[in-house]
């Protein structure tokens, strides 16, 4: 299969990139291109102008600074995934990076480009939501901060300007006693999820639940933050009790249709069945060592 | 546009459209033909090759993505008219069937062996999980790999040629 024709762009910093896609006609950013060029091959996407990122640099890292996990744009999934640091302080995040797509597609997937492209079958948004993570944009005008509670706005529809890129996302660093982790049903290594939920908790020290965060994968046209599941369990002691009024609060919270992939019940009652084991992963891991 | 780069260690050059895919140009213009096209949708790992070293789907990657950098091809295994030392194992265990996955499978085996010279049968299993075999011979193909990492684990003997390894 081949794309339509385009034009294609190589900018070499953030300032000439934005430039070009401020004055571009109907142009897409190439970052790891595992969603955006098999669209193109498919001719769901014709864009007249390709604007490719990989050669600006410096927006590939992980590192840990000033209270946030900070993550290049252009890092790839494969990087997260090796990363010793996502290993041991951010399981929810690595549990996440190890099931998108399969091995090769993530050595050029970007974590940024997983957030930009807002695929509701995307991972990386429901992990993002669970965390409370800030997707830092540059542009035109200079940077901006985005909750990303606030940056999914509809259907491969983000807050990014068209002049826009992810340069970083931010992840809060746990405080002590928190744990998360990323649970998803494929039918197969590569499939989008039939249905994934993704799970962090902070506890007080007294054992009650003091921060929860509950994000929702392929159930709905955007990714969801079950909110109500989350404020179910916060200032409570995550019982078993507690877990599965979370769970059916979460299974109300999705809105999944019925596709190849199984009818909207299952994929409900998956959500809810879900919920409660990364809620009870989550618990064990947030008290590991204790 | 006119882009230079190299593959299996020599330096080509091509004028090529935005559009072209890199398994295209590596198979209709560089005439490699080595590297399948199985799926054309990012599924099946047949047409994998390294860029700059990673194993990548090349139906995925345009061309122009990959001027000025390294690919190495299933052609590329085979040094100094001495097979890879996987490529030897996928004769001996039989990790081939009709031989289609074959070229993909062997560039993402020997990509992996790199990293991993003793891996378990998990992690193989792991690497290997974006190249689709449909003789269901992964078997087969995990027994290849874990006897390459043996042959390239062993001492060799001395005058040997060893391979791209």
């Amino acid at each position: 299969m081949i794309p339509a024709a385009f034009d294609y762009h190589a900018p070499t910093s953030i300032s000439e990139a934005a430039g070009l896609l401020a004055s571009l006609e109907d142009a897409k950013i190439l970052s790891g291109g595992q969603s955006l060029i098999p669209l193109m091959k498919l001719r769901l996407a014709t864009p007249r102008h390709v604007v490719d990122i990989n050669g600006i640099p410096g927006l590939a890292y992980v590192v840990e600074s000033a209270g946030y996990l900070r993550i290049g744009g252009l890092t790839r999934e494969s990087h997260l995934e090796e990363s010793p640091l996502v290993r041991e302080r951010h399981p929810l995040l690595h549990d996440t990076c190890r099931v998108i797509a399969d091995p090769l597609v993530r050595n050029l997937a970007t974590v940024g480009g997983n957030l930009a492209h807002a695929d509701p079958a995307n991972d990386h948004p429901a992990t993002m939501l669970a965390l409370g993570a800030q997707v830092v944009a540059a542009g035109t005008r200079g940077e901006r901060v985005i909750p990303v509670a606030s940056f999914f706005t509809g259907p491969f529809a983000t807050a990014l300007a068209p002049d826009e890129i992810v340069v970083e996302v931010r992840v809060p660093v746990p405080p002590p006693l928190s744990g998360g982790a990323y649970l998803k049903v494929e039918r197969k290594v590569g499939d989008f999820a039939t249905a994934a939920v993704a799970v962090q908790l902070t506890l007080a020290d007294r054992g009650v639940c003091e921060r929860a965060g509950i994000g929702l994968t392929n159930v709905g046209l955007t990714p969801i933050k079950a909110e109500r599941a989350e404020a179910a369990l916060i200032g409570r002691r995550p019982d078993d009790k507690a877990i599965l009024e979370a769970a059916r609060l979460a299974a109300e919270a999705a809105r999944p249709s019925d596709d190849l992939r199984g009818p909207a019940e299952y994929k409900r009652d998956l959500i809810r069945v879900l919920t409660a084991r990364a809620l009870r992963r989550a618990l064990e891991r947030a008290t590991a060592g204790r | 546009m006119h882009i230079h780069l190299t593959v299996n260690g020599q330096l080509h050059e091509a004028d090529v459209e935005p559009r072209l895919l890199l398994v295209h140009l590596i198979r209709d213009v560089l005439r490699l033909t080595g590297t399948h096209i199985g799926c054309d949708t990012t599924h099946c790992g047949a047409c994998t090759v390294l860029l700059d070293g990673r194993p990548v789907k090349s139906c995925t990657v345009f061309a122009v993505q990959a001027r000025g950098r390294h690919v190495t091809t299933v052609e590329g295994l085979e040094q100094d008219g001495q097979l890879h030392p996987l490529q030897e194992a996928f004769m001996a265990e039989h990790g081939l069937q009709c031989g289609y996955c074959t070229p993909g499978m062997l560039m993402t085996g020997y990509a992996f062996l790199k990293e991993h010279p003793r891996p378990t049968e998990e992690e193989i299993r792991w690497a290997i999980s974006g190249n689709l075999c449909r003789c269901t011979g992964y078997v087969n193909i995990v027994k290849s790999i874990q006897h390459a990492a043996a042959a390239l684990a062993a001492p060799r003997p001395a005058g040997a040629s060893q391979g791209g390894a």
